[in-house]
């Protein structure tokens, strides 16, 4: 499997050595090790806070080391800045993208270097040319002419790719590329990576996603609380193993959940939804104490579907039951009202309250009628509430005064279910649950999804994480460019049965169909939606 | 049930988070006690109970502008209406008392109630019609400047057949103590905007809409009615401050009101709130107009120049801001 050329193997492409770095009282990294080769994809794992965006921060010149050894190719690195570190051949894309929304993908690419002529002319016509040239070497799926804010995120990531790639980095370094792509893109990334890699150039991968390092890596580095655990090769050891050394302990897989819950109440109706923009006809119910996994591409349609269940969307069509009686949903306040929560898969933009303690964070949903007499906020009630469930999900915050944002991802995500907890909201929509996430805190929110359905809670979890749907659902609803194509029951959810109705193209046939108010399933155009009656 | 584990640590945290927060207002505080305490060397005149009242009565008009505003800005807004606004409502103040004869007791009220009306227009158009609060207010500015002009037919109106008026501001509350009744009004003023902003839901909304606008509307708060609310009610104080300026004239000014909306805005900036939202307080916006009186004040006790007020006033938003943008890197 680790292909080195015996030519290059004495020489690491990138060596780390003996490297810390303390911040005002917290030890980020010590005698940090790191072993890239030539020619080689290398993973780095390691659970949120680690030290890999540490590493990564002294690798492209952020932060400089209290101490230690960076060498590129046996030459000493002294890296002073994110643009020295492109010169020198590093490039790093980060998870969180800096492109300029109104700015085409060419500008992106060419930012801060814009060919030009007489010095000061913007030379339009050579910077789209170069960007081709860039994007057909790269083999990339991008106009250079199109504007970056209309792009997909998939895209959005493959111009921050063409960005990296442009210096002509020996070195790349991708930091969870794929947190925001369906499987199929990611395969796409992987046959791009595929083809950067050549005997005098390497990759740094991090991901939290195991089975995607097993596909793409060579070997993987695996690092704990600032400290380097070890390196292993990928072929010679197991998921399991990896997990354990990444938290120090042995993790319990888990299996899927115990099936259909065809005896419970039907809680919620969704009928005919349609939307402007994407929804065409999105129809199906959840059942009381039910994970309704909600699978699909990018741009499926799945956030849309939640958004418009919320009313954080305007809907054009359709109709929403709630334990058979159609409600009307004109505002998420109405959503709300009705005991319906929905948590983004964007924490920080839509979740949370920054800079806000975590009390403040917790009360926020329930504050109107649980905490409120008289227009007087009870602080006292809403504390102690807060401070139970701080407790009962086990979120790790020095004090209820603590600001969100200085928490983990896993305890925010926590803070925002206890949020619609104290709301007491029967229907749970999350949105990718576990995004961002280290494995650790991925078990727990995973326990708590479970411990909240056996409390009889409804939830509707969108995931792009095949595993995760499959572990987690008791049926599966998969959308395809709009549509509902397929609900599936946990015995028939398999990955391949989830990739064949998320990838269903409903052709120009059924369209039509639909257009001119014809049943498509009748017609033998789309299979039968839903197994249930 | 309710208990709270481990209450001596948690106390600790709390302090400590309490303390961060209130350190800008701190620091406000700091700045006001330096500043007097070289007008106090400076000049003999600044140190005594006279010219004490006499600053507290110069930032009355502001102070209750600013307070107002704050509301605004913590939900990442702004509002330019408020000066020409203020004239306005200063020139309703005399059709209602002078030119319809209303009770001063209901005149009073109607003026303060329309300032609330501007200010629920200026809500309406930033939450339902979507336009940017920059703009929104900036057309109110000119409508309420322009109207105020029409409605007086640019003329002065006084208030000279009810002396009781100028009571509300130069007035005495107890006999005999120089304390003037437009100090006690922004005393009871703030001490409401205060209670209001950290004790109701009005105010948690406040500091919510202003720290995430959409989270906070997936919370299930109907933000545009709550951002319709926190308009008209900041709108209220340019009704007050409407009645205060021209009580303390004893005449309706339909030209004046240009220029207060900046110093409003200034105070409060000053007293740490951020014009990004999500943060500010009533404390630290009155201490930020104190800091403008005092500048006033001692300045012209030095006899110092009138345009150089305005170039210190200038230098010292810009240390305040600088220093908070400091204190938040070091967190």
């Amino acid at each position: 499997m680790v292909t080195v050329e015996p030519q290059v193997a004495s020489l690491p492409l990138l060596e780390v050595a003996g490297v810390n770095k303390t911040f005002p009282g917290v030890r980020a990294l010590s005698d940090m090790h790191l072993e890239l080769r030539a020619g080689e994809v290398l993973a780095l794992v390691g659970e949120n806070g680690a030290g890999k965006s540490t590493l990564m921060k002294l690798l492209s010149g952020i932060y400089t080391a209290d101490s230690g050894l960076f060498q590129l190719a046996g030459e000493p690195l002294e890296i002073t800045g994110p643009k020295q570190a492109m010169e020198l051949g590093i490039s790093i894309i980060h998870q969180e993208f800096n492109l300029v929304p109104h700015l085409t993908v060419a500008q992106n690419i060419f930012i801060g270097r814009e060919p030009r002529r007489l010095r000061v002319l913007l030379d339009e016509r050579r910077l789209v040319r170069d960007a081709q040239e860039l994007i057909e070497g790269a083999n990339l799926p991008l106009d250079p002419n199109a504007v970056v804010g209309g792009l997909t995120v998939a895209n959005q990531q493959m111009v921050e790719i063409a960005k990296g790639l442009s210096h002509d980095p020996r070195v790349l370094i991708m930091d969870e590329p794929t947190a925001a792509l369906s499987d199929a893109e990611v395969a796409a990334l992987h046959e791009l990576i595929r083809g950067f890699v050549r005997p005098d150039t390497g990759v740094i991968y991090i991901s939290h996603r195991m089975e995607e390092i097993r596909r793409i890596a060579d070997r993987v580095t695996v690092i704990r609380d600032g400290e380097y655990i070890d390196t292993v090769d990928v072929a010679t050891s197991t998921t399991r193993e990896i997990i354990s050394m990444m938290v120090g302990r042995t993790i319990d897989g888990g299996n899927g959940p115990a099936g259909v819950r065809d005896d419970r109440e039907v809680i919620l109706e969704v009928t005919g939804l349609r939307t402007r923009s994407l929804l065409k006809d999105v129809s199906f119910d959840l059942r009381a104490g039910e994970i309704l996994g909600l699978a699909g591409l990018m741009g499926a349609g799945r956030t849309e579907t939640a958004r418009a269940i919320v009313g954080a969307d305007p809907v054009d069509a359709g109709t929403i039951a709630l334990r058979g009686r159609p409600i009307r949903i004109a505002h998420p306040a109405d959503a709300v009202r009705h005991g319906i929560g929905y948590l983004s898969e964007d924490r920080k933009r839509y979740g949370l309250l920054l800079d806000k303690d975590v009390k403040a964070n917790i009360a926020l949903a329930a504050l109107r009628n649980r905490f409120t007499t008289a227009g007087f906020v009870n602080d006292r009630a809403a504390r102690a509430e807060a401070a139970e469930y701080v407790d009962s999900l086990r979120i790790k915050t020095p004090s209820l005064d603590q600001t969100a944002k200085f928490l983990s991802g896993g305890n925010q995500q926590k803070v925002v279910i206890a949020r619609w907890l104290v709301r007491d909201c029967d229907i749970l929509i999350f949105d990718e649950p576990t995004r961002g996430i280290d494995v650790g805190a991925k078990e727990e929110i995973y326990q708590l999804l479970n411990e909240l359905a056996e409390r009889g809670k409804s939830i509707i979890m969108i995931s792009s994480e095949l595993p995760e749907v499959l572990r987690m659902s008791h049926r599966v609803v998969v959308m395809s460019e709009g549509r509902v194509t397929r609900i599936l029951t946990a015995a028939e959810a398999t990955q391949e049965s989830i990739m064949h109705y998320a990838t269903l193209r409903p052709d120009e046939n059924v369209e039509d169909a639909v257009e001119l108010g014809l049943d498509p399933v009748e017609l033998g155009l789309e299979p039968v939606e839903g197994e249930h009656s | 049930m309710t208990a709270v584990k481990a209450p001596a640590r948690e106390s600790a945290g709390r302090f400590v988070a309490v303390a961060k927060g209130r350190l800008q207002q701190l620091l406000a505080f700091a700045s006001l006690v330096v500043i007097s305490a070289f007008f106090s060397f400076a000049s003999p005149y600044f140190f005594t109970y006279s010219n004490f009242t006499a600053v507290l009565f110069s930032t009355v008009v502001i102070g209750t502008l600013a307070i107002g505003t704050t509301f605004v800005i913590i939900t990442g807004g702004i509002d330019l209406s408020i000066g020409t606004g203020m004239a306005l409502c200063a020139v309703m103040a005399g059709v209602f008392i002078v030119n319809m004869d209303l009770p001063l007791v209901v005149g009073v009220v109607a003026t303060i109630l329309f300032g609330g009306l501007m200010g629920l227009v200026n809500g309406i158009n930033i939450a339902v019609l979507r336009i940017p609060p920059f703009i929104a207010t900036l057309a109110m500015m000119l409508v309420a400047g322009g109207l105020a002009l029409v409605l007086s037919n640019s003329a002065p109106i006084y208030f000279s057949e009810d002396p009781s008026y100028t009571k509300i501001s130069t007035g005495n509350l107890i006999p005999g103590v120089e304390f003037p009744n437009a100090v006690v009004v922004l005393i009871v003023a703030a001490a409401i905007a205060g209670v209001l902003l950290t004790k109701t839901l009005l105010g948690r909304y406040t500091y919510s809409i202003g720290s995430n606008e959409e989270a906070t509307a997936l919370s299930g708060i109907d933000v545009r009615k709550w951002k319709i609310a926190i308009y008209a009610f900041a709108g209220l104080f340019i009704g007050l401050a409407g009645i205060m300026i021209s009580a303390r004239l004893g005449s309706a000014q339909p030209a004046t009101g240009m220029g207060y909306e900046l110093q409003a805005i200034a105070a409060v900036v000053i007293g740490g709130t951020s014009l990004s939202g999500g943060k500010g307080s009533i404390v630290g916006t009155v201490i930020g107009a104190l800091i403008i009186g005092v500048l006033d004040n001692g300045l012209q006790l030095m006899s110092i120049p009138q345009e150089w007020q305005n170039v210190v006033l200038g230098c010292v938003i810009l240390v305040a801001v600088y220093t908070d943008i400091l204190r938040k890197k070091e967190i």
